[in-house]
């Protein structure tokens, strides 16, 4: 098959094959588009999660195929990819999330330090207390900035005392890098923020209960550059004492936070490295492709 | 007469739309874009100028030409007539009138009435002839005004949005206009009555009795108009029918939007609101036939005196038929709290109870008051499975088992049969109804303030 009728089949634009075609220097190891097998190195070895096949179904449809890796302890990676690539997906699977959709299955094996996720024996609560999550839009509940915070520990029983409480929910704040712009307005509602300070209360929250992961799941989408800034710099603080994993759309966020990055194809893990190798030396073509911005 | 001059007048207005649209072509020259509104716009603006003013004047027209007829008639009867008291007065203008309009006359009718009859015929022909007259010639003026008016800087699209805004708010106030004339009524009519009974002796009475003597020497009606056992008969059937179906529907309303299936979901939610659709009277007979005597069954296996129509039986089978009103609206606001909140209660290690308990509950909060506020207001006005399984017999008492009555069964019960409209027994029917609106109001207020204070806004 020629490249220019691969290219086709991919959807992609002959132009855009012809011009990588005429690119004196490329690096890249697999250049067959059909080739799904994950390239780079998946294992680490301060793993903090391992995933080893895992498989994800939406009834009929398979949205993750075969996918393994490891997720060191206090890195941050990242998930990239084109929509509907099946990052979210993989995300969501760390912490059983995906529980909630019926008619989602997922197959193989993720532990978290020596416990299986999906073993009969592990109580999805209390892996979820371990695996905390941040979401796409800002979903602070519809209380006080204090009882935003306050609803980890609370139903974790975390606190004996209220005053043991306020300081476990101010601590939160100031590790959020919240605490100077709602000091005063603790009792004021948590969605009276501005979306990025939501946002912030919303990693707050995760904090408060003192998880080991926290996922995050594009955290940044709707906010304006300046917040994004803030979570930026928030989550390279973070990563001093949490593994942090983050699904994002921003090539240049994944290049900026994290330390190993995955690229996600339709449901296959297509390469996976170091941050700073991906974006300069991809070693597959679709990889290639996405980070230059001719695909996705 | 009346509909024939309404159809002349649609038909001027449809085609004065079609003037008024052709010469907003005809002024634009071709180019729509040189117009300020669309044509339709025009061709309404043309329409509303010609059928508006005219409807308005033929409106007040029609409201007070009959009187002003009846005013000339009158001052034309002969003297003898004319003088008669008021009432009498009121006959004879009756009997003109029924004598022009072909009707049953009460007597044989006298020269002069016949005259009179003839008076108000030639008026009334006189009156329809320049109501035509005004009417049309109205709407011609308005259709030339505005066909006139048309011109490419005409803001005819403004002229007739403000129309239309004030046909909505006239639409929105009606209904409050209508409370008012409600309420005023019942007001009056209530005022009346607190003629005959002292307004404290009724607010604070504990003895009702409404039989009022129709003879001096009667004996045994002497009539006692104190509404406390109403009251309590209302409160204590409402009281149980809300323990009953407060906590039932709530917890199927939790079940259907957050544990069932939506398989399940899709039978089971027609088929609990299939229960409003079951008439009261058919609940009323179950309430009587079934359900009292097996709690007087029940109640005498235990040693208790339970009445054969009790307060305990209408308040359960009340209860049961107002758990689709508490289940089914508590849960669509349930589901309309966002799934995003659900989703990041369980990201934090919450269980499915505490994200029910801490989270959903408190967000759709308002939503499940107004619910449970429509269902008190349905228990409070329910009438038929209380005559039916309560009884009649204004009993104060606190006991389920006793019989009781409410103050809408004792409404109807004033209110039907033969009796003056101005006795005290019928007059109370409508002091009862201004007591009963003065609660509901309070509760429905005292209801959005609680909302207010405790919501969650989620958005």
């Amino acid at each position: 098959m020629s490249t220019t009728a691969i290219a086709t089949d991919l959807g992609l634009k002959p132009a855009a094959t012809a011009a990588t075609a005429s690119r004196s220097v490329s690096s890249v190891e697999v250049t067959d588009y059909d080739n799904r097998q994950t390239v780079g190195k998946i294992v680490v070895d301060n793993a903090k999660m391992i995933c080893r096949g895992v498989n994800v179904y939406y009834g009929e449809k398979q949205a993750i195929k075969n996918v393994s890796l490891d997720i060191g302890a206090n890195e941050v990676i990242a998930f990239i990819g084109p929509s509907g690539c099946g990052k979210s997906t993989f995300l969501r699977c760390l912490n059983r999330m995906n529980d909630t959709i019926t008619t989602c299955r997922v197959t193989g094996q993720i532990k978290l330090d020596d416990d299986d996720v999906y073993d009969k024996s592990i109580d999805v609560v209390q892996l979820r207390a371990r695996v905390g999550m941040v979401f796409q839009k800002p979903n602070p509940f519809p209380k006080s900035i204090y009882e935003n915070v306050a609803y980890g520990p609370r139903i974790h029983g975390m606190v004996n005392t209220k005053a043991e409480l306020d300081d476990l929910v101010r601590d939160s704040l100031e590790r959020a890098g919240l605490i100077k712009e709602v000091e005063k307005r603790l009792n004021e509602p948590g969605t009276s923020l501005s979306g990025g300070q939501q946002q912030r209360l919303c990693i707050a929250r995760a904090i408060a209960v003192h998880p080991e992961v926290i996922l995050m799941d594009e955290p940044c989408s709707a906010l304006d550059p300046i917040a994004t800034a803030k979570i930026e710099e928030l989550i390279d603080e973070l990563r001093e004492n949490y593994t942090i994993v983050i699904v994002t759309h921003s090539m240049q966020q994944a290049a900026r936070v994290s330390q190993r990055t995955a690229y996600f194809h339709l449901g296959d893990l297509i390469e996976i490295g170091e941050t700073d190798q991906i974006f300069t030396n991809p070693k597959h073509k679709l990889t290639e492709d996405y980070i230059t911005g001719r695909f996705g | 007469m009346l509909s024939y001059l309404l159809l002349t007048l649609a038909l001027l207005s449809s085609a004065a739309y079609y003037l008024g649209r052709n010469r907003a072509f005809a002024v634009a020259n071709g180019h729509i874009r040189n117009l300020h509104s669309l044509p339709g716009f025009y061709g309404s603006y043309t329409a509303l100028w010609c059928g508006l003013p005219a409807l308005l004047v033929l409106a007040l027209w029609v409201a007070l030409q009959p009187s002003l007829i009846t005013d000339l008639v009158v001052a034309g009867l002969p003297p003898e007539l004319h003088d008669l008291p008021a009432d009498r007065l009121n006959l004879v203008v009756n009997d003109i009138k029924n004598l022009v309009n072909g009707n049953i006359v009460s007597s044989a009718p006298n020269p002069a009435i016949l005259e009179a009859a003839n008076h108000y015929r030639n008026l009334r022909v006189i009156g329809n002839s320049a109501l035509w007259v005004v009417i049309v010639s109205l709407a011609l003026a308005g259709l030339a005004y505005s066909w006139n008016a048309i011109a490419p800087t005409l803001r005819a699209r403004n002229r007739v949005e403000q129309i239309v805004t004030l046909f909505l708010i006239l639409s929105s106030t009606l209904a409050i206009f209508t409370t008012v004339g409600i309420v005023l009524s019942v007001l009056f009519e209530s005022i009346l009555f607190f003629q005959h009974v002292p307004i404290t002796e009724f607010l604070f009475g504990l003895q009702w009795s409404p039989q009022t003597a129709l003879r001096a020497d009667q004996v045994g009606s002497s009539g006692a108009f104190g509404a406390i056992p109403l009251f309590s008969g209302t409160l204590l059937i409402s009281g149980i029918a809300m323990l009953v179906a407060v906590p039932i529907g709530l917890m199927s309303a939790l079940y259907l939007s957050e544990y069932a299936t939506p398989r399940f979901r899709a039978i089971a939610k027609p088929a609990l609101e299939i229960l409003a659709g079951i008439p009261t009277v058919v609940y009323g007979f179950f309430a009587a036939l079934t359900v009292a005597p097996l709690i007087r069954q029940i109640g005498t296996a235990m040693g208790l005196q339970v009445a054969s129509e009790s307060a305990l039986a209408a308040g359960l089978v009340m209860g049961v038929m107002i758990i689709p009103f508490v289940s089914s609206l508590s849960d669509d606001v349930i589901n309309a709290v966002p799934q995003s909140m659900r989703d990041g209660s369980y990201a934090l290690g919450a269980t499915k109870s505490e994200t029910i308990k801490r989270v959903l509950l408190p967000a759709a909060l308002p939503g499940i008051v107004g619910s449970i506020l429509l269902a008190v207001s349905r228990a409070i006005g329910e009438t038929m499975i209380v005559v039916m399984a309560a009884g009649l017999s204004a009993n104060l008492t606190g006991n389920p088992l006793a019989a009781v009555t409410t103050v809408t069964v004792q409404i109807v019960t004033l209110l039907t049969g033969d009796q003056e409209f101005d006795s005290p027994k019928t007059l109370a029917a409508f002091a009862l109804g201004l007591v009963l609106f003065t609660i509901t109001l309070i509760l429905n207020i005292i209801a959005l303030r609680v909302v207010r204070k405790y919501r969650e806004q989620y958005e």
